[in-house]
Parts: structure tokens; sequence; C-alpha cells
């Protein structure tokens, strides 16, 4: 009987597999048009982050490709206009303070929202994440509204309250992760033991969110530095990101110097992204997934 | 009655600060918590965006009057919808195939993949709308390519044109359709797909009649995403749009920095921000779903 069924089964499954044989030439071009496709459009993705390094190395001011001489001198004129520096040095100093403030707000905002019993969770929560989906621009010219009655345009106080505004969410969406991550039995466990909840906390939850934590200040600390919508509309002549600078310079003289600065800001920024991942990757053996 | 009422009340006060098990902070504590954001936000977001609306109700609504009878003002909220629309559609076109490489390829190929997606992700878009203004100006690479190729003779107006725009914003929100509809896709258990090709389904009708249907929900919330995303873009087309291609924050930005009309400017801006609000208010759920919301800024 159960023999009988599986000559059955087999009898069924040899017309399926022989059609599938005769039309391989099918499947292979449908594979060959996705793949092409896929290539295309990765190619369509990485060519503008790609096309800036030949462009800051060219020694010509017009882009030709292949480039015809090399020279560093975009490099130079880059480090060497007090404009250029003190701008970046501006936005590192924001980045900074807002990765440290947004860091510690999201990490607390995070414990309430996972481990506590809190009051309209799904109303703050939303609140919490909220900036992400409000247009920059809207922001940009409502904080620009405020803060310049207060003196507050191009100083660091008001770029701070801005970009921690804008970083808090992406704090909030790591350390949720890896709290939800993290067995909340370790906890009980301490407590227990007899930890009081700060103990508990010291020592048992805050070393197995740290990853979590880490990459959401490198993540925090990017979104400052790459953001470029409400700086634009709160940076004044005192006070100007790399990002109002940049902007300033393509729109009135579009010089190597701004791919100079590029290839810097982006090499950078993805050096601190591979650390990130490196840091959530290598501290949390449980999850299988990433 | 007064005895009751006491004892609810102390009842209260214990669950307040003690909470119902170790596990979990009490009330108090997590309001504590939460404490630091709050004032944030109220300093930093909601104040600030009470006082531009409270702005645009000037003289009775009066900025809103003139923004819907003039011509001008709606043809730019009509191209606003128009250029979003169109952007999140090549999104999805040009993400969905890229979104089923990521889930369906195996190791070496599928990091280079998502290298390609996280990369300009983690490129501020001012250097990504840079770049593109260089490679579309006249005697940008596009041009020369075309020239070379012998498309065409002389040099094109590619800048500052609506297809800048939109293909400019295109490759800045790609990521935000791919990494949604990634998620659903790798969240399919691989057996359907094998299921069908058991039966007999070539892949193809396994992709068309099991796949993409399973994938819709992370299709809308990709396509959605980039669509409010779209609405309120200001750097992008305001350095690669020119004046015949604004939009609405490139309005916004000019009211407020060039024609100095705030009351103007406001009304804008809070139209923007209520069609962004309600849009993700409705879709909520939808877009809940959506797990590369967390990997996106």
């Amino acid at each position: 009987m159960s023999i009988n069924l599986i000559k059955d089964a087999r009898a069924r499954e040899r017309p399926a597999r022989h059609t599938r044989l005769t039309t391989p030439w099918r499947q292979q071009t449908t594979s060959l048009i996705t793949a092409v496709t896929v290539g295309l459009v990765l190619f369509f993705l990485i060519l503008p982050t790609a096309i800036i390094v030949p462009m800051s190395l060219n020694a010509s001011s017009h882009l030709s490709f292949p480039p015809t001489s090399r020279t560093l001198d975009w490099y130079r004129a880059y480090f060497s206009d007090s404009d250029w520096i003190t701008s970046t040095v501006f936005s590192l100093k924001i980045a900074f303070c807002t990765s440290l403030t947004s860091t510690l707000i999201g990490t607390l905002t995070a414990l309430a929202v996972v481990r506590g019993e809190l009051p309209f969770k799904g109303a703050i929560q939303a609140m919490a994440l909220g900036p992400m989906i409000v247009p920059h621009v809207v922001l940009g010219v409502a904080l620009y509204l405020v803060f310049a009655p207060l003196e507050l345009t191009g100083s660091l106080l008001g770029f701070l309250i801005g970009h921690t505004v804008l970083a808090v969410p992406f704090v909030v969406i790591t350390v949720t992760a890896s709290l939800q991550r993290m067995d909340p039995a370790l906890e009980l466990a301490a407590a227990s033991c007899g930890a009081t909840r700060l103990r508990c906390f010291i020592h048992v939850t805050l070393p197995n969110i740290l990853p979590g934590i880490a990459a959401g200040a490198v993540f925090a600390f990017l979104a400052s530095f790459d953001e470029a919508t409400v700086a634009f509309f709160i940076s004044d002549i005192g006070g100007k990101s790399i990002g109002r600078k940049m902007f300033e310079d393509i729109d009135y003289n579009l010089t190597p110097v701004i791919a100079a600065a590029s290839t810097v800001v982006v090499a950078a920024s993805l050096c601190l992204i591979g650390i990130a991942h490196l840091i959530s990757s290598s501290a949390s053996p449980r999850t299988k997934q990433e | 009655m007064n005895a009751v009422s006491r004892r609810s009340l102390s009842s209260w006060w214990l669950r307040l600060h003690h909470g119902r098990s170790a596990k979990s902070y009490p009330p108090a504590v997590s309001l504590l918590l939460v404490s630091p954001l709050m004032a944030l936000l109220i300093v930093g977001f909601l104040y600030p965006v009470a006082r531009l609306v409270q702005l645009s109700f000037t003289n009775g609504g009066e900025p809103y009057a003139r923004l819907v009878r003039s011509g001008l003002y709606v043809g730019v909220l009509t191209d606003t919808i128009l250029i979003s629309a169109t952007v999140a559609i090549l999104c999805l076109v040009l993400g969905y195939p890229v979104a089923l490489a990521m889930a369906r390829l195996r190791r070496p190929v599928a990091l280079l993949v998502a290298a390609c997606v996280f990369i300009p992700l983690w490129t501020s878009v001012l250097i990504r709308s840079y770049a593109w203004v260089v490679l579309l100006q006249r005697n940008g690479l596009v041009n020369d390519l075309l020239i070379t190729v012998g498309l065409i003779d002389m040099p094109l107006r590619l800048l500052y044109t609506h297809g800048a725009v939109i293909l400019a914003m295109t490759h800045v929100l790609l990521p935000f359709a791919i990494l949604p509809i990634q998620a659903t896709l790798r969240s399919l258990p691989a057996d359907l797909t094998r299921a069908a090709s058991n039966l007999g389904a070539t892949p193809v009708r396994a992709f068309l009649l099991v796949t993409l249907p399973l994938s819709l929900p992370g299709v809308f919330a990709g396509t959605l995403l980039c669509f409010v995303l779209a609405l309120g873009f200001y750097i992008t087309p305001a350095l690669v749009g020119g004046p015949n291609s604004m939009m609405m924050a490139t309005l916004i930005g000019q009211q407020t920095l060039v024609v100095l009309d705030w009351p103007f400017a406001a009304a804008l801006s809070t139209l923007l921000l209520t069609v962004s609000l309600v849009l993700v208010a409705v879709f909520r759920r939808a877009l809940a779903y959506n797990k590369g919301f967390s990997s996106v800024h």
C-alpha cells in the first residue's frame, strides 16, 4: 500500500521533472535577466559614492574618465582651508555631544519602553520615533523660528537640541533590540539572589545591552554628522556645520575640494559603521541572524 | 467607604512604586526614565512645531487662502505629489529585484549586495546629491558618455530638470524600499517556493503565485515610506532641481530664506507635516510590519 503510494508519487513527479528538463533555457534566461537587472541597480546605487574618489584625485577641475593625471592638491586645499576645517571641527563637536546626549536619553527610553510598566506606552514609543517621519525641513524651519530670537542659531546648544531630537530614535531602536534579545531570566536570577534593581541593572542588564548602546552611539554620531537639512536652517555665519558649508560650495562654486572633503567624510563614516557592526555582531553570540 | 478607598489608594501607591514583578520597572521609575526624552521633545520638537503651526494661522488663516488661490503654489503641490509618487514607484520597481537577491543569495555574494545597499545609505544625502550634480552637469560624465557612444551630438541639459530630481531622489530613497521588502522576503519560509516547484511550477510561476503575493506587505511599507520621505525632501531637489522643478520643501526653504514670508512658509510646513503624519498614522500597522525601518534614517 505504502509502496504503491510512493510509486504513484514518483510517477506523478516524473512528468514535472521532465517539463523542467525541457525548459532549461527559459530558466537560464530568467535568472540571467534577474542577475543583470540586479547588477545594473547595484551599479546605479554605488556609482555616486564611488565616483567621488577619482573626482577628488583628478588633476583637472573637470571630471574626465579615465582620470588624466592624479593629484592630492584638493586634499591639501581642504586641510589648509580654515573655513572647511572650522566647519568640520564644529560638526565633529556637535556630533560627539549629540551622540552622548542621545545615547543617554535613548537608552533610558528603551529601558522604560521594554522593561517598564509604562502608561501610554504606545504613544510614548510613537513620540520617540516620530522625528524620523517628520519632514526635516519642517523641523529645521520650526527650530530656526524658535532659536533665532534666543540667539541659539549657529550655537552648539542649538545644534545639540536639534540633532539629539533626530538621533534619539536610532539609539532607541538599537537598545530596544538588544534588550528584547536579552533573557529576562538573567535579571530575575540576580533579583532572587538579593540584588537591588540598581545593582541588577549595573551588573546584569548593562553589560548585556552594552553592544547595542555602543552601536546606537555610533549611529547617533553619524546621524548628526551627516544631517544636512536641519543644520542648513539653524546654521549662521558664526557657526556653520560641514553640511551647510558643503551645500553653499556646491551651490556657488563647484570645486573638487568638495570631492576631497566628501571622500574624507565617507571614509570616516564607513569606518565607524564597520566598527559598530563589529561591536554589535561580536558581542551578541546568542543571535543567529544578521 | 473611606477605608476601602484608602486601601485601594495605598495599593495603587504600591503598584506605582514597586511594580508587578522584579522583571519590570514600576510605573513611577518608568516615567522617570522617559522624562528626559519628554523634556527634549518639548523643547526641541513639540514647542517649535506648535509655534510654527500657530504662526500659519495669523490673520485668520490668510496664508492658506493664498496657497489655494494661487495656481503657482497649487502647481508646486501637485508637482511634489507627482514626483514623490514617481520616485516611490521607481524605488519599488528597481528595489524589488535587489531585495530578492539579498534574501535569496548565499554569503559572499549576499555580503557584496548588502554593501552596495548600505554604503549609499550611510553616505550623506548631501554628498550623494553632489555626486549627481557632477554626473549630470553639462560637461559631466553622463553627457560625455552619451556623446562618445554617439547618441547625441551636443551635451544635453540634464541638471536642474524634473528628471534629475527624480533620478537623484530615487537613488537616495532606494535603500528605504529595498530593506523592508528584503525583511519580508527573508521571513518567508523557503519551503513555500520549494513546495510550489515540487508541484510542477516553474520558478517564474512560483514567484508570481507564491512569493510575490506574500511579499506585498513589505512592498506596501517600503513604497509608502519612500513616498512620505520624498514629500519632505529638501537637500536633493534644492541642489539638483532648478527653479522649474520646485518641490514643497524647497518652496518652504525659499519662503523662509529668500522671500522671508514666514506665515506662508509656516502654512506650507503645516500642510506638509499634516500630510506626512496622516499618511503614517493611517498606515501605522503596515509600517510597523516594516522591519527594515530600524536600519534606516
